[in-house]
């Protein structure tokens, strides 16, 4: 602990400031820029270093974390290789807003532009995947900007923030102060809504016959969840969630339609284009959801509420946008609605007969292993209560319709820009912040080796994470269009040849593993997995290698225009 | 249609580039750029030229309100004000040609900045249109060099 007025050098500045932002954790790796602030951390003892073994690896965590607790994630890496090494995770968390500060180190300021050992522009090489980045170019200055890069990661719509350290900058000294607030003229984000547009919206809302509120991670991140549930149940209007946004609503309510979109359910795509009124809120008419945009909800009365204004009227143009907070937003409808309630029977019932239709349901077979099988079983063991994280690729549709998530900052998946890799290390990271419920990955056989490295991490540290690998020995996703849309042409997707034994490599770690090829097999893994706490735990799921994800809408096509199943039942195996 | 809009942002290392790079990555049209301090030297003043319809020039103010080191962004095409760019150009001379392009500067109400022998420097300030007209007028006597400097521009005054 410093006190303001001290005279400290740049590292331990570092560290102070990080103090106040009452940082838990940093995910990190060392480097020549860093070795002063390697130095300086050898005595500090409340902020914990975790040691990653990839510096993506690090960045998925610190977003894990960030999603699991709402605290903005910490990641600490050197210049050049160490930073460029971060890019895909910045990105990854500036697409699905999760709030995280990069600290960067820099050559000295003196070199910058020379190109110099370990030298890589990384201000400019993130520019387009920050909401901000900062170059301390002055000792007396870096304080104060990590002070305002926590304050922009975490206000408004949350972003990844990068701070880049020159070498020099971090072993000059000063005198510390420690800003008391932080006012940034150039960032004044509206969090309280319009109260003309709330009252609109409340009118729309008591008349309309036919609504649907269509939810996203804006609700999470603005912890919004209670208003939903009381809107929602309230006013008798059906739910449906983004992949970020389940959770939102507990996905076991009857008025609970579970995901929309192009894996999303039958019923609630249905909706979508039947609806005389949707109230999106906290999401972003993402084209994975809309589909088709000319036909994307063609009958209804559109309000949009989100905190970012550039989110609104951006892919579709909507009668009623609300710019702010979505808590306040809820909040504001809710205190706004008469007492006299529209009765949406017969609208509910529609919807059922939609669902009864085209349920989500699926057949099991002694003798082989099917995905949904595998999820809903972890569903009901877990009640939904799991922290669950996914990987990219069939796995995580199966996950994202099969989970019945029951809470919100439940599912922890790389949505916006659908990056395999991503889910080890997430587990990882939110294992770190959340140790009172089970946190779960759902990974592939393809997307598992893409971060494999940080599976030392989680035995390093014994978290107790269960690692579920949905394994079919193939890019499934990948191989799925192959077979949709690409005349059956199977390149580069099977790996049944090259895949390692996984077991064995999981166990080379140090890391407990099981195999499973059957549902009885299967049940029996899933108990001892969730049953064990000492350390990670990895269970190599066999599954059927051909099934695809249904229903689906094809790229391009409405969303109420799903496939159902197969197009050629002969290539079912 | 086109639009011209006044940012107000931070002084800082770094600006112009987020404010370019937001237009490209956002695909949208970039047709001119001028940035310089004002009063005020913490805070510079960015004249910017875009075209779109009302959709595409709605996100272009977002976003750029968007931006951390954007203080205030105004568009100013509906709003009275007033715009002007500086034209600097390099003709061919010759005897023949001296007298009509002399005209012609006095038409623009130019001036002539340097004088050789077989050249003739010239700058014309005024609206965008201005210069697009005394560029093409001045095209036929052979123009070696040009550089304009892009709209800048300001609200017109109160009463
Ligand atoms: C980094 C990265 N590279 C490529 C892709 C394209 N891609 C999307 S899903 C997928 C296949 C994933 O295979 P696997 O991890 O085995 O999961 P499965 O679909 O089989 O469940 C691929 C290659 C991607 N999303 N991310
Ligand atoms: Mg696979």
């Amino acid at each position: 602990m410093h006190t303001n007025g001290e005279k400290l050098n740049g590292s331990e500045i570092f560290f102070e400031s990080l103090r106040r932002e009452n940082v838990e954790y940093i995910f990190g790796y060392p480097g020549g820029a860093l070795l002063k602030v390697y130095e300086t951390l050898h005595d500090v003892e409340d902020i914990k270093h975790i040691l990653v073994r990839h510096e993506q690896g690090a960045t998925h965590m610190a977003e894990g974390y960030a999603r699991a607790t709402g605290k903005p994630g910490v990641v600490l890496v050197t210049s050049g290789p160490g930073a460029t090494n971060t890019v895909t995770g910045i990105a990854n968390a500036y697409m699905d807003s999760s709030p995280m500060v990069v600290f960067t180190g820099q050559v000295p300021s003196t070199l910058i532009g020379n190109d110099a050992f370990q030298e890589a522009d990384i201000v400019g090489i993130t520019r387009p995947i920050t909401k901000h980045n900062f170059l301390v170019k002055d000792v007396r200055e870096l304080a104060s900007t990590i002070r305002k890069a926590f304050y922009l990661a975490t206000n408004g719509r949350p972003g990844p923030v990068l701070v880049d350290m020159p070498k020099d900058v971090l072993n000059a000294i000063c005198t510390f102060e420690w800003p008391e607030s932080v006012e940034i003229r150039g960032f004044k984000p509206t969090i309280k809504c319009h109260a003309n547009q709330v009252q609109k919206a409340a009118r729309m809302i008591a008349k309309a016959k036919r609504p649907l509120l269509y939810v996203g991670g804006g609700i999470i991140t603005s912890g919004a969840a209670e208003e939903l549930r009381k809107l929602a149940i309230e006013q008798q209007i059906p739910v449906t969630m983004t992949l970020n946004g389940l959770g939102a609503f507990p996905g076991d309510h009857p008025l609970s339609m579970g995901m929309l979109g192009m894996h999303g359910t039958y019923w609630a795509n249905q909706a979508i284009n039947a609806c005389d009124l949707l109230i999106a809120v906290g999401a972003r008419f993402d084209d994975r959801v809309t589909g088709k945009v000319d036909t994307f909800a063609t009958q209804a009365y559109k309000i949009h509420n989100d905190i970012d204004p550039t989110n609104v009227d951006k892919n579709i143009k909507v009668d009623l946008p609300v710019v702010g907070d979505s808590k306040d937003f809820l909040a504001s409808v809710l205190e706004a609605l008469p007492e006299a309630k529209e009765d949406h029977g017969a609208w509910l019932e529609l919807i059922e007969g939609w669902r009864k239709q085209c349920p989500m349901d699926y057949t099991v077979e002694p003798d082989s292993l099917k995905t949904e099988f595998v999820i809903d079983e972890v569903s009901k063991k877990t009640k939904g209560h799991a922290v669950v994280i996914t990987d990219v690729g069939q796995h995580q549709m199966w996950t994202a319709q099969y989970y019945k998530f029951t809470e919100p900052r439940s599912i922890i998946t790389s949505g916006g820009l659908g990056t395999m890799g991503y889910g080890l290390p997430a587990c990882i990271g939110a294992a770190f912040g959340v140790t009172d419920r089970p946190v779960i990955l759902f990974t592939g056989d393809g997307g598992l080796m893409m971060n494999i490295q940080e599976l030392v991490t989680a035995v390093h540290n014994k978290l107790p994470v269960k690692i579920f690998l949905i394994n079919n020995s193939y890019l499934g996703m990948v191989r799925q269009w192959q077979e949709l849309f690409h005349q059956e042409k199977y390149t580069f997707t099977d790996l049944e040849a090259s895949n390692p034994d996984f077991v064995k490599v999981a166990e080379a770690f140090g890391c407990k593993a099981l195999r499973a090829d059957n549902p009885e097999s299967a049940l029996k893994a899933i108990d001892e997995a969730l049953a064990y706490n000492d350390g990670p735990i990895l269970v190599d799921f066999r599954v059927i290698r051909k099934d695809m994800v249904f229903p689906m809408v094809p790229a391009g096509a409405s969303i109420s225009d799903m496939l159902l199943a197969r197009l050629n039942p002969k290539t079912m195996v | 249609m086109k639009h011209i809009i006044s940012v107000l942002v931070e002084n800082k290392f770094g600006t112009l580039n987020r404010v370019a790079a937001m237009f490209s990555a956002r695909g949208f049209n970039l047709e001119s750029i001028s940035i310089g301090e004002t009063e005020d030297t913490e805070i510079s003043r960015m004249t910017i030229v875009t075209r779109g319809d009302d959709r595409i020039v709605s996100q272009v103010l977002k976003q750029l309100n968007r931006l951390v080191d954007t203080i205030k962004v105004t568009d100013l095409t509906h709003q009275p004000h007033v715009e002007r760019e500086l034209l600097l150009m390099s003709l061919k001379l010759s005897a023949a040609s001296q007298r009509e392009i002399f005209e012609l500067i006095n038409v623009f109400k130019g001036k002539v900045v340097d004088i050789k022998q077989k050249s003739i420097t010239i700058e014309v300030i005024g609206s965008p249109d201005k210069i697009n007209t005394a560029i093409d007028l001045f095209r036929p006597f052979g123009i070696r060099e040009l550089a304009r400097s892009g709209a800048v521009a300001i609200h017109r005054g109160e009463n």
